[in-house]
């Protein structure tokens, strides 16, 4: 990247580093650190989405759909999440892939499990066997979220659900009274009210979320954890001009300092919006700013 | 070949005993049992060994985060934020490496990069992290009058913590201490899939579903084996808790005996 990096073989230890730091890998190495952030950002809101129809569904007063509601809730939770992580990205390939060779050839006789093969038609390939090298990373990536959003819906609806009955109920009678529907009542005293008894759960999940985008290494994503490995093995000076032993401690230590700082940066964010939202509610906290503010 | 033999083969495969080759082909669903189960082995000693030694390192991190001298507080509140706030995946990566490096130059960190005892470590300082931060929220939440009969009776100093306030944070504590020991089982599956090799293909149970799954290509078969144990598992682990927490409530009055409330399975 720097004019004096021609022949690194030649420099000292500070310009070497420089040159080190900044060659095309670990410009992709940096990427990924945005394609972490990427994935938190369509992830949380996805999830919150689903979170949100899950409770919505678990709450539902016809006791099929509070059933399902509650079934998704109750499924994702008290197994290991990353054997749900292994099992929905193939569980989802597999799925949409099924379903395409439902669609576009209906012709075809054979069955689709074969022994230890799952064979579908050639244009039911999920992405198409011709197609470009983004097509196929984006399609990993967008499993990878969508996987990401089925398990952390499940706890955001979890969340969520416990916030919708934290609602003090004399507030959902007053609306009652006031002759508002049910759809009314809860899109606008409930809905409204919940989010600051969702809050605490929703910055820890917020928290877990960001602990667990490690696992995208483990959904065939090259992500940080994967440039980490690859970048940090021992290089000999054959196959590079920055020779270097295995350093792969160093950059793991880089990435444990990445996710404390963004742990810290999230904490004292959350902190402030639990602080903006607990103004003027009938809680402990809303009480305590008035008292303060008085 | 009858599902016994096959227990016989692969009952206890992870450990190295019995038939060397993995089954390749024509797989049943008595070997994908057998050999998931198998693999529960090393899930349990992973989970039952960090949480008994955790729990007195938790204790002392607990007191020290709560301690009014600086010099014990800010180490353990460090130690606690860092191994909370970095997820174990990252955590088991580092341990792996920082253990191979130690290696090259000292001959004593060997086993360490092994997974029977590298990954223990760190599984024991994550939980001791995650228990110390529960324990230190109990130690605060003591109520007050409990304390000062403790000082009327004139009990002060060690014998204060060790007969008073002790045993009340830890009946304020298990609930959520149960909910950490469920958490911590399940974390033990990160182990062989971040840089702790298995060894002879000795691995735990997501090991050898994984297998499964890549080589049958079906993964409706092995992780719900997997969940099936696990669910299994932390059954027994609600059951066990809750004995030791009725024992720690014997002395209360029954309605005002804490349910543990499960609020189980978030990832760390």
């Amino acid at each position: 990247m720097f004019s004096f990096c021609t022949d690194p073989s030649l420099l000292n230890d500070w310009f070497w580093t420089a040159c080190y730091l900044t060659t095309g890998v670990h410009m992709s190495f940096y990427l990924s650190f945005l394609k972490v952030l990427l994935l938190l950002a369509v992830t949380a809101p996805v999830a919150l989405a689903f979170g949100f129809g899950g409770a919505m569904l678990a709450r539902a007063r016809f006791a099929p759909l509070s059933w399902v509601g509650k079934g998704y809730i109750a499924l994702v939770r008290g197994v290991p999440d990353i054997a749900f992580f292994l099992f929905f990205v193939i569980a989802l390939d597999q799925g949409i892939e099924y379903l395409r060779h439902k669609v576009l050839c209906s012709d075809w006789d054979m069955p689709i499990r074969q022994g230890n093969d799952f064979v579908v038609c050639q244009a039911a390939k999920m992405p198409l066997g011709n197609a470009a090298q983004w097509v196929h990373e984006t399609y990993g990536f967008a499993l990878a979220v969508f996987t990401f959003a089925i398990v952390f819906g499940a706890f955001a609806a979890n969340v969520l659900f416990g916030a919708m009955r934290a609602v003090p109920h004399p507030q959902l009678e007053t609306a009652a009274a006031y002759g508002m529907s049910h759809r009314q009542t809860f899109w606008r005293v409930l809905v409204p009210q919940m989010w600051v008894y969702a809050l605490p759960g929703l910055s820890n999940l917020w928290m877990v979320l960001i602990k667990a985008t490690p696992l995208l290494f483990l959904l065939g994503v090259e992500d940080i954890v994967y440039w980490a490995r690859e970048l940090g093995g021992t290089k000999t000076a054959r196959f590079t001009d920055y020779p270097h032993p295995d350093y792969r401690m160093w950059y793991f230590l880089a990435l444990l300092v990445f996710y404390l700082i963004f742990t810290r940066i999230s904490e004292v964010a959350l902190d402030r919006l639990m602080k903006r939202l607990t103004r003027g509610q009938a809680t402990t906290g809303g009480e305590a700013q008035r008292r303060a503010g008085a | 070949m009858s599902c016994l033999q096959t227990i016989q083969d692969y009952g206890l495969r992870s450990l190295g005993i019995g038939e060397r080759l993995l089954p390749r082909e024509g797989f049943t669903l008595c070997e994908q049992f057998t050999l998931i189960g198998s693999g529960m082995i090393w899930n349990i000693y992973f989970g039952v060994i960090a949480l008994l030694t955790g729990f007195f390192f938790a204790t002392a991190l607990g007191v020290g985060k709560a301690s009014a001298n600086p010099w014990f507080r800010k180490p353990a509140a460090w130690f606690i934020f860092i191994f909370r706030g970095s997820p174990l995946f990252i955590q088991f990566f580092f341990g792996y490496f920082l253990f191979q490096t130690l290696k090259s130059e000292y001959a004593f960190f060997a086993p360490f990069t092994a997974a029977w005892l590298g990954a223990l470590i760190v599984l024991f300082l994550n939980t001791a992290a995650y228990s110390g931060e529960i324990f230190y929220g109990a130690l605060q939440s003591i109520p007050k009058g409990d304390v000062e009969a403790a000082d009327a009776y004139g009990l002060s100093g060690w014998s204060r913590f060790r007969r008073v306030i002790w045993p009340t944070s830890l009946r304020l504590a298990w609930p959520a201490y149960t909910n950490e020991a469920i958490f911590l089982f399940h974390a033990t599956t990160l182990v062989f899939f971040s840089g702790f090799p298995a060894w002879q293909q000795r691995g735990d149970a997501l090991y050898y579903a994984s297998y499964f799954a890549d080589k049958t290509f079906n993964p409706f078969v092995p992780y719900p084996i997997l969940a099936g144990y696990f669910i299994l598992l932390t059954l027994c682990i609600i059951g066990v808790f809750g004995l030791i927490n009725s024992r720690l409530n014997r002395h209360l009055p029954r309605a005002q005996r804490r349910k543990i409330r499960l609020r189980p399975n978030l990832i760390r």
